[in-house]
């Protein structure tokens, strides 16, 4: 089993409050780990310490062999590279048309130049989302949903090896999340990914998680599959899938 | 001996906005230049300027010929009119008051828009996907304030004298041809060059304080409009002090 994420004692504070006490976390290739918690939890906290957003106090994270303490500015750009982040509103750049926000991440991080090959790429990556017609569109002109799934193209068009997702269905009805969580693995499928997850949202947790961890108060209380945890006897695991 | 914390916090604000400069300054060039992205940039903050610009520029020159001939026809020297006009237009008047508008209107709007850019993670998704948010939004439109902000002061002042014009011939009767020659007559080298190198500093302390302050907002809807708010104030502040600043070195080098 190869280790793309490997989280070891992993704290952070923030002033007087310790918001993540004791994470250990390991995620291997190819796996889908989605993380429940209650809001305030340090979720998306983690999440930025992988990419190296946020600095934490103690503990080794290291991904994709490279050990984020030790890092130079130039290495920790380059190890950005390979990870994507789909963050929570979907940060799609409004004064940039959907097809610009797409050409950004190509001419700017993988430095292409080919005009043909990156408007193949664009239009690869929108058609496996099922965006094709909206190539032309401002991020303004586009629904919840869509802007989740144009966000998430941005992120899968430089082929990233490992995906973090900031509560992905955040503000989606029942129906939208329900497909973009089959988005999520149907990309995790074709793109061969390595994803965390961070969500509230059960159905979602249930249609992407390989292996779900609970958060509580800074540190992982529970582990297991979407049936093992869904079936435990702790009421308080049990209060997420009521 | 405990520090007050209003000096505290004036440091660290020094001590951030030096850092940002640096960072500013490394990225210039760093992987190429952002070209589309500067002509962009000019193109919203020059061209998209030239109305409100064009208009202060030609009331300036309106009011002070209106404001300076009663007082000068009284002594016989209405004929100063046109070079006292340009020369207060050129020297000072003018690009002290297109750099504040300039700061009303350009450090605003940048700071509001990367501002709006900082609350909504569009900061962060350049930064996390191993992009240059420096370079695509910073440099460019620092150096595009820097170049736009002279170039519209020429415009201003251009525009001014025309105004002049207008406002001499309400109450007298003079040709274009005169009331230039008599406007650029008593106007030498070292009234113009030195008041147009300072625009290119107003230029960039517009730009600079506009990306600073949108950049370092705290993430929330209402940073937005502190953003927006402290770039201008901070921005028109800058202008008074660097237009100081340039007099005296003005007069120190150049008129004496």
């Amino acid at each position: 089993m190869e280790k793309v994420i490997d989280i070891q004692g992993l704290q952070k504070s923030f002033g007087n409050t310790p918001v993540l006490k004791n994470i250990n976390l390991t995620v291997a290739r190819g796996e889908n780990v989605v993380v429940l918690g209650k809001s305030g939890q340090g979720k998306s906290v983690m999440i930025k310490c992988i990419v190296g957003m946020i600095l934490p106090d103690a503990g080794s994270l290291c991904v994709l062999g490279h050990d984020i303490h030790g890092i130079t500015r130039d290495e920790l750009k380059e190890l950005r590279t390979h990870i994507g982040f789909l963050f929570q509103g979907g940060a799609l750049y409004d004064s940039m048309t959907v097809r610009e926000n797409l050409e950004f991440p190509l001419t700017r991080v993988l430095r292409l130049k080919d005009k043909a090959e990156i408007k193949k790429l664009c239009e690869e990556v929108l058609e496996a989302v099922g965006l094709e017609d909206a190539i032309d569109k401002m991020p303004s002109e586009l629904s919840g949903g869509m802007r989740k799934r144009m966000a998430l193209a941005r992120t899968l068009i430089v082929k990233p090896e490992i995906i973090l997702y900031d509560e992905p269905t955040t503000g989606l009805d029942t129906i939208t999340s329900k497909e973009i969580s089959h988005l999520i693995l149907d990309m995790q499928k074709k793109y061969q990914t390595t994803s965390i997850i961070i969500t509230h949202d059960i159905p979602c947790a249930k249609i992407t998680a390989d292996r779900i961890l609970i958060m509580n108060d800074g540190e992982y209380i529970a582990e297991g599959s979407f049936e093992e945890l869904s079936n435990s006897d702790d009421p308080f695991i049990k209060s997420f899938f009521k | 001996m405990k520090i007050p914390s209003y000096l505290t916090s004036l440091l660290e604000e020094s001590g951030s906005q030096a850092e940002f400069f640096l960072r500013f300054t490394r990225n210039i060039f760093k992987n190429g230049f952002e070209w589309n992205e500067f002509v962009r940039q000019c193109y919203l903050i020059g061209y998209k300027s030239i109305g409100i610009v064009v208009l202060t520029g030609f009331i300036l020159g309106f009011v002070l010929t209106l404001q300076s001939l009663p007082t000068l026809k009284e002594f016989g020297a209405q004929n100063y009119v046109p070079s006292m006009v340009s020369i207060s237009v050129m020297r000072e008047i003018g690009p002290v008051i297109i750099g504040l508008i300039c700061a009303g209107k350009v450090a605003s709007s940048i700071g509001a828009e990367l501002g709006s850019m900082n609350v909504t993670e569009q900061i962060d998704a350049m930064e996390v996907s191993g992009a240059n948010p420096i370079q695509f939004l910073v440099v460019t439109r620092i150096l595009a304030c820097t170049l736009m902000v002279p170039i519209l002061t020429l415009l201003a002042d251009t525009v001014a004298l025309a105004g002049g014009f207008f406002g001499i011939n309400l109450s007298a009767d003079m040709n274009a041809q005169l009331y230039f020659a008599k406007s650029f007559q008593t106007v030498v080298f070292g009234d113009f060059f030195p008041a147009f190198i300072k625009t290119f500093f107003f230029g960039f302390a517009i730009g600079f304080i506009g990306c600073y302050k949108g950049y370092h907002s705290d993430k929330g809807t209402e940073s937005v409009g502190i953003a927006a708010n402290t770039a201008v104030v901070t921005a028109s502040i800058w202008i008074i002090l660097i237009d100081a600043v340039m007099v005296q070195i003005t007069n120190t080098f150049v008129y004496n």
